[in-house]
């Protein structure tokens, strides 16, 4: 597999949202609007690309049996580091995006591309499959939080399109996560397979 | 490489190794982001100084008062222009729905309020997070002008003058609390300070049971169980 195939197949083939089902609780809980679902699609990419990276280089260095220990442990200090290093130097992202960045360690999305890829493959493909998987997460997520954002509140991207009262407030809403990423799904499946 | 066989020695080696290292790193760069992020913190602290209390020439950040008021503490951020006394910045909390709210607000030296900040809050993104905006001047819970002290600010739900945030009343109750009682920190009075929101949001579902058959969402409608939210 060339590494454009391995970019593509985490947006389409295997998109981590649509078709894989994975990380569904950051998806449900952070897409209450489209600004939010990007934010959080991008730290956990962010931390996607690094600890496959850094899994694929210490490989064969971990036994098997203790291997998901040491992921775990590569994961959330990287994803430390990066809360550490957003909070100091770009305070103003931090603001907006602080609250989900303690989530990516609980992301099984990562925990899931370390164990199935870069635990097989060698770092430049494991990278370009944190891009691809990365970037299937953002827009997934990016999509899902704006078709919450506009049935809930009439925004985009905190735009107005329709005024407030016709939001259907229903949407903004866990239970409208549900709805709204079922259908996308749906849509998603059925054009996969035309 | 071949890759390391599963023997007992091999994997306590190799876990304390992978744990020595994250905790070095973690070490390492907790030390290196320590100063700029007390430095972005102490920014943000007088950048909201400056929002809520225009118009100073000292240091209002440099020596904050603290009072302790029914168990409390609330920071209190002088202003003053030419050595008078302008107003103060108090910095106040409460419970909101999802877990304590952080308020700066800004009186003028007559109590009424100039401008809030908030400065953290864990509330519903979409909800309660606009609370951020709700209650500024020229939105629809506009707080600012209005003075505490001649009456304590009530979400109009529970019978006051303030426009609650649609489907977040227990937010708003929580904010309108932390400012009452930055109020009552600033004046040095006695009120009763704990935040009352769960409180009185139960207190509410006893008390209001029929549907009071408006569309839900509209101005009108906020009191009913049907409609009610939060």
């Amino acid at each position: 597999m060339n590494n454009f195939k391995i970019l593509m197949n985490g947006i389409v083939k295997e998109n981590p949202t649509f078709v894989l089902l994975l990380g569904m609780c950051p998806t449900l809980g952070t897409t209450s609007s489209a600004i939010n679902g990007m934010g959080m699609g991008l730290a956990t990419m962010a931390v996607l690309v690094c600890s496959n990276i850094v899994i694929s280089c210490i490989k064969n260095i971990v036994p098997d049996m203790v291997r998901i220990p040491s992921f775990i442990v590569v994961i959330a200090s990287l994803v430390t580091i990066l809360q550490m290093v957003m909070q100091a130097f770009v305070p103003g992202l931090y603001a907006t995006l602080g609250l989900f960045i303690p989530l990516i360690v609980v992301n099984c999305l990562i925990l899931g591309r370390a164990e199935a890829f870069a635990a097989k493959n060698g770092p430049v493909a494991s990278m370009f499959d944190g891009i691809g998987m990365g970037l299937g997460f953002t827009i997934a997520l990016t999509v899902l939080g704006g078709v919450r954002e506009f049935l809930g509140t009439g925004k985009l991207f905190d735009i107005a399109i329709l005024p407030e009262e016709y939001g259907m407030l229903l949407f903004v809403l866990a239970p409208g996560a549900f709805i709204a990423l079922g259908f996308l799904i749906a849509i998603v499946n059925k054009l996969r397979n035309a | 490489m071949k890759k390391l066989e599963s023997s007992l020695m091999n994997m306590v080696i190799v876990l304390t190794g992978v744990t020595v290292i994250a905790g070095a790193l973690l070490g390492y760069v907790n030390e290196l982001t320590k100063g700029p992020i007390a430095e972005a913190n102490a920014k943000a602290l007088s950048d909201a100084i400056a929002l809520v209390v225009p118009g100073f020439d000292n240091n209002p950040a440099e020596a904050p008062e603290t009072i302790e008021l029914n168990g409390a503490t609330y920071k209190i951020y002088k202003a003053t222009k030419g050595g008078e006394f302008i107003g103060a910045a108090v910095e106040s909390s409460a419970n909101g729905f999802g877990g304590a709210l952080n308020v700066l607000v800004g009186f003028d030296k007559d109590g009424n309020i100039i401008d809030y900040s908030l400065l953290s809050h864990a509330e519903t993104p979409g909800l309660g997070s606009k609370a951020a905006d709700w209650f500024k001047k020229g939105q629809k819970g506009d707080i600012t002008g209005k003075n505490p002290g001649k009456g304590a600010l009530v979400v109009s739900k529970d019978g006051g003058d303030v426009d609650a945030i649609t489907a977040s009343t227990i937010t708003s109750r929580a904010f309108l609390n932390a400012v009452n009682n930055a109020y009552a920190a600033y004046s040095g009075q006695n009120v009763d300070g704990m935040s009352g929101a769960t409180e009185q949001a139960s207190a509410t579902t006893e008390t209001k049971t029929a549907d009071c058959g408006n569309e839900p969402n509209s101005a009108a409608c906020g009191t009913c169980d049907l409609h009610k939210k939060n």
